[in-house]
């Protein structure tokens, strides 16, 4: 196999590695690369889930074939490298689509399932791993399916990190929808208590909250609460993707700039809402048309702050909007969602409560503001999403992931020499006892 | 019915791409080539992008005598008859030069191996109308101290697609040479390489020039001039540079 020797970065790109690369193109090629190091998918994770800075990494993209559809279940099986959005492109056209699809479509199904990611149908549809019926890891034991009968090592591997081998392919359950258009509902949140309101109150299967995280006073918390259902017939084909050329300059995302962009996102749904008709690509990934988008921070890199609380703490983020409002830190559209109990495996993000994603450009004071959300979201009984985290620091990690014994107990045993070491494992220390 | 397409090569990384797009428009396809496993998963990868069928065709173009199951196949299906041609191999020229008998493999692979199957499917073709893809390359154009071995079997190659594209004219087959620069596939990975594409462009090039009825194309299309300054270069200058 040929080792390509590079510098790569999360998408974040505040955090970055210099190592040895392999991208093979034939599965047969996995057995061996797993005995290399860990592997990585589109490396969509913000932060350093993805890296292996000094050691060797797979690269599964190339890995991303179909390997069989039953359209009487449901159930596809695909190798890892495939991605969710080109799922969706090939299957919602006939009736079927990925169970659930992050914010992204260039998330790989490896990626998916060791971060085991959630979508706008969360409090619906679970986790990602929800659907998840088998998953075939390589490793230094050779290879193994694990399903749901293998009940620790499939919650280890779950949400797992990489950590419990190489993801080789994977079975899930697609999820059957009417078509591939999206009808959308978008509506007003004045402020707030608002915009809690009507996340509560959706019956929708996809709901997801833009909250304009520069909004002030009165009008805290406002933003515009989409809601989605698939439905049948035809839009014309989304304009190929645009791609950001060069590293934007410091000024690019000024709070002023941003203040006026949040202002206008928010003004162009009317008063009175109204339902629009999308193709499913666009509603799902919004930021995938432009391509390369984290570019626009320029090269110091961005993070993201995602955290979730439980329902009854809602007011400590009704406290860290006021904070990121006042800082005048804050990047374009925040998200704000209520989850499910829905997850699925011992490291799962998810909890019953409400999630807040904010981006932050990578500056000091914003790094500091991140360790005030980090300590408030721990006290509140919530955690952070590892997908996007790169500056927690592995106490804090632990103290919020309260399986974490039971992960590290399965992952011992499937990789005792420390083979899938990442970055991010060993910034957090996940791999030894709190 | 569906149009059938033969794809030689088929675990190389521009026949991967290439059949996806081949399947998306419900064709039926036979993909041959050595590595049974990899081809399964593409075939099934087909099938389930809406192939009208995909079968798997163990063969070796060093080994005519596996041609054989492959127009058995063709015969049972009607219609005009597609061949796309990928197989090729490119061992380093250093390699060459510490093993010279590397020569005759590569020389089978690129030249002499794609040139027996074309000329055993070639009379169906006449019969029964179609297309013909030939993947060269730009390092067929013109011979480099860095890889003439696999240059020479790649311009014997062209040459070889040129008369046969002159002889299939006459019965309304199309032949086209595609002439690809380096590609980003398992092949180039970690080398550094000028002017690099990707399996997905080349494979659309190839599409978008069948559709055309182009006769020789470059992908991507920067390295026509660049070969063709390449070419002018006088001898005695060329000689000297290391490239
Ligand atoms: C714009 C944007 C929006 C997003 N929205 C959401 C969202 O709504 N919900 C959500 O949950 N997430 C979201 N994310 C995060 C993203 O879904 C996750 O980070 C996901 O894991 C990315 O997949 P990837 O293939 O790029 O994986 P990578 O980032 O490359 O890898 C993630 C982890 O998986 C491991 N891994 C990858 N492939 C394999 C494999 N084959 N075998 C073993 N381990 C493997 C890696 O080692 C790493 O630990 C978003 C990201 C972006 C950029």
């Amino acid at each position: 196999m040929r080792w390509k020797e590079m510098d790569y970065a999360g998408w974040g790109r505040a955090l970055s590695a210099h190592g040895h690369v392999a991208r093979p193109e034939r599965s047969r090629d996995l057995k061996p690369l797993s005995l290399e190091g860990p592997a990585m998918g589109n490396r969509r994770s913000y932060g350093d889930a993805a890296l292996n800075g000094g050691g060797r990494i797979t690269d599964m993209t190339r890995l991303d074939r179909i390997l069989s559809f039953d359209e009487t279940t449901g159930i596809l099986e695909a190798e890892a490298g495939i991605m969710l959005g080109e799922l969706a492109e090939v299957f919602a056209p006939r009736g079927w689509l990925p169970p659930v699809m992050p914010g992204t479509g260039f998330a790989t199904l490896g990626g998916a399932i060791a971060m085991d990611v959630h979508g706008k149908n969360h409090h619906g549809a679970g986790s990602f791993g929800a659907h998840v019926t088998e998953v075939t890891l390589v490793g230094p034991a050779g290879e193994q399916a694990v399903t749901p009968e293998d009940l620790p090592l499939f919650r280890a591997t779950l949400g797992g990190l990489g950590q419990t081998g190489i993801i080789a392919r994977a079975k899930i359950a697609m999820k059957r929808c009417k078509g591939d258009i999206m009808m959308v509902t978008e509506r007003r949140a004045k402020d707030w208590d608002d915009h809690i309101a009507l996340l509560d109150g959706s019956e929708a299967t996809y709901v997801v909250g833009w909250i304009d995280a520069t909004a002030t006073g009165a009008a805290l918390g406002r933003g515009i609460v989409e809601e989605g259902e698939t439905g049948p017939g035809l839009v014309p084909k989304p304009k190929p993707s645009r791609k950001v050329p060069f590293d934007a300059p410091g000024f690019a995302l000024a709070p002023p700039i941003v203040k006026g962009f949040n202002e206008l996102y928010y003004r162009r749904v009317p008063k009175s809402g109204r339902t629009v008709v999308r193709p499913i690509g666009k509603f799902f990934f919004p930021l995938d048309k432009v391509h390369d988008w984290n570019r626009l921070y320029g090269k110091r890199g961005f993070h993201q702050f995602q955290c979730v609380v439980p329902l009854a703490a809602v007011g400590v983020l009704r406290d860290m909007l006021e904070k990121i409002a006042a800082s005048g830190l804050a990047s374009p559209l925040a998200v704000l969602k209520r989850m499910g109990a829905g997850r699925a495996g011992h490291m799962s993000f998810p909890m019953e409560g409400y999630t807040l994603a904010v981006d932050f450009p990578n500056r000091d004071k914003a790094v500091a503001l991140i360790g005030e959300l980090e300590a408030m979201t721990e006290a509140a009984g919530g955690r952070l999403y590892l997908a996007k985290d790169s500056l927690a620091d592995g106490a804090r990690i632990k103290a919020m992931y309260p399986e974490h014994a039971d992960w590290l107990e399965q992952v011992r045993a499937r990789d005792p020499d420390g083979l899938y070491l990442t970055d991010m494992v060993r910034r957090l220390d996940l791999r030894s006892d709190a | 019915m569906s149009e059938t397409w033969i794809i030689l090569g088929a675990t190389s990384s521009i026949a991967r791409v290439m059949a996806r797009r081949l399947a998306g428009r419900g064709a039926h396809l036979l993909l041959c080539g050595r590595d049974h496993a990899d081809m399964q998963a593409t075939a099934a990868d087909a099938l389930a992008r809406g192939a009208a069928g995909a079968e798997v065709h163990g063969i070796d173009v060093r080994n005519p005598d596996t041609f054989a199951p492959v127009i058995a196949a063709v015969n049972t299906l009607d219609g005009p008859v597609n061949v796309a041609v990928f197989v090729g191999s490119m061992p380093e020229q250093s390699e060459i030069d510490a093993d010279p008998a590397l020569i005759d493999g590569t020389i089978a692979d690129s030249l002499t191996g794609p040139a027996r199957f074309l000329h055993e499917i070639a009379p169906l073709l006449e019969e029964r109308g179609g297309s013909i893809a030939g993947v060269g390359s730009v390092a067929g154009d013109r011979g480099r101290v860095t890889n003439y071995v696999y240059g020479a079997a790649k311009a014997g190659f062209a040459a070889y697609l040129s008369g046969l594209r002159n002889r299939m004219a006459r019965k309304g087959v199309h032949v086209m040479t595609v002439k690809p620069g380096p590609v980003d596939t398992a092949m180039t990975w970690g080398m550094k390489m000028p002017l690099m594409t990707t399996p997905e462009a080349v494979a659309d090039a190839i599409l978008k020039g069948l559709a055309r009825k182009r006769n020789v194309i470059y992908t991507a299309g920067i390295w026509r001039p660049v070969m063709m300054v390449i070419r002018a270069v006088p001898e005695p200058i060329f000689k000297k540079t290391s490239f």
